[in-house]
């Protein structure tokens, strides 16, 4: 399905992550690979260093946090924000909506559209899109969309899938209407048949958390993990990735009259290394243009790693340049979503440490 | 080709014999992490990029299934 908005802008992107680093090296005691493995692999797939919470942050501690960073720098206006979007697979609780703890924590006003969206790391894109969407409305100028997870805490320590990449953080873009003529295209999709290849089985209504949900379990590869934690069906994923991405991608450019070649950055979801090389081979687009130095420095945040891709790698950049970005994201659900969006001159673009 | 594939396949297990086995994934001697270190050495071995949607198990059953992979994306005979 694809989907065409007017007139509507990113004017700036915060990242936070937590400042707690893990070395990779330091956690390979916990994995069943030969060091000689252990080392390629650090290469391969960007087994380094990633940021993840202390316990007991949630995820909107982290959002708290960065919107009180942009208050005190002055870079928003409470009053100015009209809708709160938060999309996180890991909100503080069933109920309330951690968006409306945010809300509450912040003192935002009372006329506000307030929303959590569950969605993992398709969601800046999923985000994103319901902000264009609101900003159609006449009482709505100004969108802030939450992208938040801390998944790390429901990863097993001896799942050497999973763990070596999964990050936590948070991100803060702002999303308004653009005083000048511009379009923005995305393609968004769904296979629900593939909802059990990311999955955190035990925990919710369908199978509340028990002692039993607790027990470590040992696959076929040596990993040992619970049902309270999340798996993933790597194989599974990795090929929906590479079969659909490239092709939604190609369709996205036809819709809009554009070839790979006009597109300055693409900006994916970088669950690990070897996946973006894959990917940019495929679709013969040069490294440099698909940066993939996310999970390799602060891990896989879910629907964080876009955000920070560009905070990262252009940051200051965006504050004065413009450049044409194809964004795509892909996972849980199974749901892939991807958007062609000018960004230009920023009021901020840049990733702060959670302390 | 075959000779590089199973010297590649040795480095990375250099525990199993892969000459005596019918299927390397049905009996346990390559799991997801052995296929992509295997994927890269064989990229940079034969100069080419295997097509990530051809990154599946059962095309790295046997030297046989390897070496068609490998045809399929574009290394010559």
């Amino acid at each position: 399905m694809n989907l065409k908005f007017k007139n509507k802008r990113i004017t700036g992107i915060l990242t936070v992550l937590p400042e707690n680093e893990i070395k990779f090296e330091d956690e390979i005691g916990n994995y069943n690979f030969s060091k000689s493995q252990s080392l390629k692999l650090k290469l391969i797939m960007g087994f380094d260093k990633r940021r993840v919470v202390k316990n007991g942050t949630t995820v909107s501690d982290l959002c708290i946090y960065g919107m009180n960073y942009l208050f005190e720098e002055k870079k928003i206006n409470k009053d100015d924000i009209d809708a709160l979007i938060l999309v996180t697979e890991s909100p503080d609780h069933f109920l309330p909506p951690t968006s409306h703890i945010i809300h509450g924590e912040l003192n935002l006003k009372k006329d506000m559209f307030c929303l959590d969206i569950n969605h993992g790391c398709s969601g800046y894109v999923f985000g994103l899109n319901q902000a264009f969407m609101l900003l159609e409305q006449e009482d709505i100028n100004k969108v802030v969309v939450l992208n938040a997870d801390v998944l790390s805490t429901k990863v097993s320590k001896k799942d050497r899938n999973s763990r070596p990449i999964i990050g936590d953080g948070a991100s803060i873009t702002i999303v308004e209407k653009d005083t000048e003529e511009s379009t923005i295209l995305s393609s968004v999709k769904a296979d629900g048949k593939g909802a059990n290849s990311l999955i955190i089985p035990a925990g919710g209504f369908r199978m509340p958390s028990t002692q039993k949900t607790a027990e470590l379990k040992e696959d076929k590869a040596g990993n040992l993990r619970s049902l309270d934690h999340l798996y993933m069906k790597g194989d599974d994923v990795f090929n929906f990735v590479q079969r659909e991405i490239p092709v939604q991608i190609e369709n996205l450019l036809k819709t809009a009259g554009l070839n790979k070649n006009n597109i300055d950055y693409y900006m994916l979801h970088q669950p690990n290394k070897f996946m973006l090389k894959k990917l940019a081979d495929k679709m013969e687009i040069p490294y440099e243009k698909m940066p993939n130095n996310i999970v390799e420095n602060f891990g896989n945040a879910s629907s964080v790693t876009i955000p920070t891709a560009i905070t990262y790698n252009l940051g200051e950049k965006l504050m004065s340049d413009s450049f044409l970005i194809c964004l795509a994201g892909y996972g849980v659900g199974l749901s892939w979503a991807a958007m062609l969006i000018s960004l230009k001159e920023l009021d901020f673009c840049k990733i702060i440490n959670y302390k | 080709m075959e000779q590089k594939i199973v010297y590649l396949l040795t480095e990375i297990r250099p525990e199993f014999n892969f000459l005596e086995s019918s299927n390397f994934i049905e009996e346990g001697m390559l799991d997801s992490f052995d296929i992509v270190s295997l994927v890269t050495s064989l990229d940079e071995k034969f100069e080419i990029s295997i097509d990530g949607a051809d990154i599946l198990p059962k095309n790295f059953s046997s030297v046989e299934d390897i070496k068609k992979l490998l045809l399929k994306n574009g290394v010559l005979k």
